[in-house]
């Protein structure tokens, strides 16, 4: 069995597969309800009705579509130079963890909200800088080191949370300080959770997609993840690059953090994020990579996972389906654009 | 200086060397299975998800009846199929190793609790079984603490030591990770060899997790490999592929945890049991950077082989 493969890419093949993936994934998914005994179709109904039935669901799944979006992009420009950042939960915590920090000074807001945002995006990348170091200089894996910092991260803000930045009058909850209303996004719907933070972060989506595509950084950026010996040899700066994406992709799951503080919690806690930071490499994937199709991956993942959560109250499936339907989507996607790029030969 | 003594006295303990090497025997197994994956040249980030899966399936086989033996014959086959299905994604498709590898994961944990909580609606309290007894027939001090699954841990880093490096089977491994190309040239199929190896790692992987549900605990718990399988990724880099090393990095990684465990005791109020619990993943960062430089990795790791192409 090997692959060959298809020469010119038919541009049906490629808007084909998707359509193929999630038609598979529909199939799977619902064997997976089946053997939870629940109607299939009534579930899938659910699901969507719970997503994208309504205002308010929709209000739920955009609410819940903005971390992701964040940590999507931060996924999808590390990915492109083939850094592969597995580390944007401890990047969003740090960012959070950091933005309550500087939100907490005595000053006057005009200066204080820039200065929790950038404290965030420094923070986040920061965190991702010292790896993407490692392996310029010593070679050390950056998988591995942005793996164990997640957990060090995460260890370090419920220090912070048992200690100097606990909340004295939360009852003994481990949580920050509230932000003050001041530095609280305002909502884009009223009545709804829906902030203004969904706009820079659909508006960061685009300034990354035209980064990529038409400035001589996102050229290098994609030099260095296409062959790095080849970049190297023809005068593109691997390791300055490297090390750009990391800052610039620690700094977007930073941002992530401090928008979830600012736009939905006001405080940090150590479930404010339910893995967003690994959804993020998720939905990159999902979207190719593409900065736009992030936006798109992340409003459905985010539906999936809201749609889910209200259908476990209508019929007897476990809420852990949509991290199924997730999961297998994409891997039957990563499927997908393998078969529409190479055909298999038995041979 | 109570922490000074405090270690000492830790150090002269049976009891804390029997619980060093109950903490390593999940990452021996982890570490071993990563080992023949990554030989063959595949990376497998699917571990942390196999672990779970493993742990999962091994204990629902004695839960429902099945004798411990079996639950982790059970545990092994599910981590072969899981492995399988990396397999197949990375070797003929030539898939990115490290995208696979983490939907592996997140596709193998979201089953394993979908199908916990679809067996298991509403319970309060997990259901438990009765695991694995210690050894007490076993003259040997420490090891007699432990349950037969460290035994075979123990055993099996010497198979596959001795595969390795003593059977031809092993070489065509080492091959297919090193020169696919070279390998292909002396008639080895590098796609059947790859396969074989990331299945065989990966039902390793599954009983790493098993022995959580069916020595460490008697129960299944969301969240209980918490991170095991990442940690075995980067031992298997501080042990430079080798499996005696590895042996020696997964009890050097359960050494330091069984000391956070016993010094966040005897330290008191003084520092933040948080530094304690960090220690270990601080150390595996400190101990990668100062291999790096001398790591050998198995040149073709994470190169997808397709035949005739360069």
């Amino acid at each position: 069995m090997r692959l060959e493969s298809r020469g010119e890419i038919s541009r049906v093949m490629l808007v084909a597969a998707p359509f193929a993936a999630v038609a598979f994934t529909l199939v799977a998914a619902a064997l997976f309800v089946a053997w939870a005994g629940a109607p299939v179709g009534r579930t899938y109904a659910l699901i969507f009705e719970g997503g994208f039935g309504s205002r308010f669901a929709w209000s739920e799944t955009l609410t819940r579509a903005t971390p992701l979006i964040l940590t999507g992009l931060s996924a999808a420009v590390a990915f492109r130079a083939h850094f592969y950042n597995i580390g944007a939960e401890g990047q969003l915590y740090g960012g959070a963890l950091a933005a309550v920090a500087v939100g907490g000074l005595a000053g006057p807001p005009a200066l204080l909200f820039p200065g929790m945002i950038a404290a965030a995006m420094v923070a986040g990348a920061l965190l991702l800088i010292v790896p993407a170091i490692l392996r310029a200089r010593l070679g050390v894996d950056e998988v591995v080191t942005t793996l164990l910092l997640n957990f060090i991260v995460l260890l370090f803000v419920s220090m912070m949370l048992d200690g100097p930045m606990k909340d004295p009058t939360a009852m003994g909850w481990p949580q920050s300080v509230s932000l003050p209303d001041e530095l609280l996004l305002s909502k884009l719907v009223e009545r709804t959770r829906v902030h203004t933070g969904l706009l820079s972060a659909a508006g960061l989506a685009v300034a990354l997609w035209a980064l990529l595509k038409y400035t001589t950084f996102g050229f290098e950026v994609r030099a260095v993840g296409a062959n790095a010996r080849g970049a190297a040899f023809v005068g593109v700066p691997v390791t300055r690059t490297t090390i750009l994406v990391a800052a610039l992709s620690g700094a977007l799951a930073g941002l992530a953090g401090a928008i979830e503080v600012a736009g939905r919690t006001s405080y940090v806690t150590l479930d404010m994020s339910p893995g967003y930071g690994y959804s993020g490499i998720v939905i990159a994937m999902l979207a190719g990579l593409n900065p736009l199709g992030v936006v798109a991956a992340a409003i459905f993942v985010a539906g999936v996972l809201v749609g889910s959560d209200s259908m476990s109250r209508g019929v007897a499936v476990p809420t852990y389906i949509a991290e199924v339907i997730v999961s297998i989507s994409l891997l039957s996607m990563l499927v997908a654009t393998a078969f529409a790029r190479y055909r298999l030969r038995w041979n | 200086m109570e922490l000074i003594e405090g270690t000492v006295s830790m150090l002269g303990n049976a009891d804390f060397w029997v619980a060093v090497l109950r903490i390593g025997t999940p990452l021996i197994f982890g570490t071993l299975g990563v080992l023949l994956c990554e030989r063959a040249g595949v990376l497998n980030l699917g571990i942390e998800g196999i672990m779970v899966a493993g742990a999962l399936t091994g204990w629902l086989a004695v839960y429902l009846g099945a004798g411990l033996w079996t639950g982790v014959l059970v545990a092994a086959l599910t981590g072969a199929a899981f492995g399988l299905l990396h397999a197949l994604l990375t070797v003929p498709l030539a898939l990115s190793q490290h995208v696979a590898g983490l939907g592996i994961t997140l596709f193998a944990t979201s089953v394993s609790y979908y199908a916990y909580r679809v067996s298991f609606p509403n319970v309060s309290a997990p259901p438990t079984i009765q695991p694995f007894a210690e050894m007490a027939w076993l003259p040997i001090p420490v090891l007699a603490k432990q349950t037969p699954m460290t035994l075979l841990a123990l055993v099996a880093v010497g198979v596959v030591a001795w595969i390795l490096y003593r059977t031809p089977v092993g070489l065509a491994v080492r091959a297919v990770g090193e020169n696919p190309a070279a390998a292909e040239g002396q008639g080895l199929d590098v796609n059947a060899i790859r396969t074989g190896a990331i299945v065989c790692g990966s039902a390793l992987m599954g009983v790493g997790g098993a022995f959580l549900t069916l020595s460490a605990f008697n129960a299944f718990f969301f969240n209980m490999v918490n991170g095991r399988g990442w940690i075995c990724v980067a031992l298997v880099v501080f042990a430079s592929w080798r499996p005696g090393k590895a042996l020696a990095g997964a009890l050097l990684f359960a050494f330091f945890d069984a000391m956070q465990l016993r010094l966040s005791q005897v330290s008191g109020q003084g520092i933040p049991y948080q530094v304690y619990l960090m220690l270990p993943y601080v150390l595996s960062i400190l101990a990668l950077v100062l291999v790096a430089r001398r790591a050998t990795y198995p040149q073709a790791l994470m190169k997808p082989y397709r035949k005739g192409e360069r």
